[in-house]
């Protein structure tokens, strides 16, 4: 479980989030949707420490994260995995070294066990015969199975998803947000997607923190979603004309 | 300007940060000694050679006397070569090709997220990425540098056997004329390289590292990076030769 407090944060005296404050549960996959620039990737990167909120508590279970030290930092870090939006795979490494990276990094564990690791991490989100290929070489829906693959070889207690189906076709798009699912069930982690897409929403939302302007505007779950009263929220999810018509 | 120098010595501090695990940054030190060094060794021996040969037709032309001995060419030419062209040019030579190869990796790194996800994972991200540039580069530039010098008189020689301008046998005695000096200038030489290595990667490196921005701003920290590492070459070139020449 991740909570947040009373989280806000400014850039040159422009106030990006104000006083936001969400449960994120275990076992579930949460939500933070809004529109382009109302601050959720900005709430993300406060919640693993990317930026330091001006005001405001991030707790990983009962760990207060943001007044740790340095050090004690960096074992919560080990237990997060994070899909970025662009995957950042590291170019210079193949998949099979994308994925064993956190653990050479920060395990004892011997060769043969870092790839056994690794290929079945690989098999759990179905790329296989693909070790020795460079993210250059494989689609971006793949590049984003890798980057799940990567994110979760450390068997991590939080998986932080950044726009995980941006720039895939639909299809693989619900393919990514199952696997996220299904991954989140099977470990039972604490999983943050941030997303626009409203298919994702309405297919995995289980938890869902909608921020508009910085401001937290509403919170619920999918089947809440489509009966919102929520103006802000409203226009959001019923941008689309058909929509708008199926609604009528 | 005093920002800039604040975020400089803040990337410094943190290159010496104790590894996460010393294997896996052995093995970064090794590839960035290929990719720094190993890979820079065509382009200098190239311009090694042809300096040393331009250098050799230059002077013998300039000295042409019946009262300047013939091996003054080849003791000009192992003069020039080790003060100045072998360390000075050459490392400008590399601030050029390593600079602008550092600062745009590092810079793409950034705009793809790739250091943030490496910050999330608790890697120290400038200990990491930037100290084994640094260290490759403080090993392996005074390595490249004598390679280079070779190639420098290498080049003077084959002009001389070809061209016949002066005798092969007076060119390579005035290459070993005065050679108890040989040391002090090799070792000046070097430390020269080694202030040019931690120069290029360095700033090279903080251009990248805090690149903010996109593709365009990726080619103007490129740009930045060999800029400023040329000048401050230049400058140091200036001091050490005060501190340690006269």
């Amino acid at each position: 479980m991740i909570t947040v407090k009373n989280i806000s944060k400014s850039f040159s005296g422009v106030e990006v989030l104000k006083d936001i404050s969400f449960v994120f549960e275990k076992g579930k996959t949460n939500l933070i949707i809004g529109k382009s620039g109302s601050g959720k990737s900005v709430l993300t990167k406060c919640i693993v420490g990317l930026l330091e909120p001006d005001i405001g508590d991030v707790y990983f279970d009962d760990i207060k994260f943001s007044s740790l030290k340095p050090k004690e930092t960096k074992k919560v870090r080990k237990e997060i995995g994070m899909l970025f939006q662009g995957s950042a795979l590291f170019d210079s490494l193949s998949v099979e070294e994308n994925v064993a990276f956190p653990l050479r990094m920060f395990t004892s564990m011997s060769e043969e066990e870092v790839i056994e690791r690794v290929n079945f991490c690989l098999q759990r989100v179905n790329i296989l015969n693909k070790n020795s290929m460079y993210p250059s070489d494989i689609s971006g829906g793949m590049q984003k199975r890798v980057a799940i693959a990567r994110a979760i070889s450390m068997k991590p207690k939080y998986l932080f998803c950044d726009e995980p189906n941006s720039g895939l076709d639909p299809v693989t798009a619900i393919i990514i947000d199952e696997l996220i699912h299904e991954i989140t069930k099977e470990y039972q982690m604490t999983t943050i997607v941030i997303t626009h897409d409203m298919n994702s929403v309405l297919e995995i939302g289980e938890n869902i923190l909608f921020i508009d302007g910085g401001v937290k505007k509403w919170e619920g779950n999918k089947e809440e979603i489509l009966d919102v009263k929520v103006k802000e929220l409203y226009d959001f999810v019923y941008v689309s004309k058909f929509l708008q018509k199926m609604k009528k | 300007m005093i920002g800039n120098l604040g975020k400089y010595m803040f990337m410094l501090y943190h290159i010496f940060f104790k590894p996460e695990k010393f294997s896996v940054y052995w093995r970064r030190f090794l590839d960035e000694v290929i990719q720094l060094g190993v890979k820079s060794l065509f382009i200098v021996s190239l311009m090694s050679a042809f300096m040393g040969a331009v250098l050799v037709i230059q002077t013998a032309t300039a000295i042409e006397s019946a009262w300047i001995p013939d091996y003054t060419v080849g003791f000009t030419v192992k003069q020039s070569m080790l003060l100045e062209f072998c360390p000075t040019i050459i490392s400008l030579i590399l601030a050029g090709k390593v600079g602008s190869n550092i600062a745009s990796e590092l810079g793409s790194m950034r705009v793809t997220e790739q250091i943030d996800a490496l910050e999330v994972m608790g890697v120290n991200s400038i200990g990491y990425l930037i100290g084994p540039k640094i260290l490759a580069a403080l090993f392996i530039f005074p390595i490249v540098i004598m390679y280079s010098m070779f190639f420098g008189f290498f080049g003077g020689g084959l002009v001389c056997y070809f061209t016949e301008i002066i005798p092969v046998k007076q060119y390579l005695l005035g290459i070993r004329t005065f050679s108890e000096d040989n040391f002090v200038f090799i070792r000046y030489a070097l430390t020269k390289t080694i202030v040019f290595a931690f120069i290029i990667t360095s700033i090279s490196s903080y251009y990248g590292y805090y690149l903010k921005g996109g593709a365009l701003e990726v080619g103007k920290a490129s740009t930045n990076a060999v800029v400023y590492s040329s000048v401050f070459i230049l400058f140091a070139n200036y001091i050490l030769t005060q501190l340690l020449l006269i």
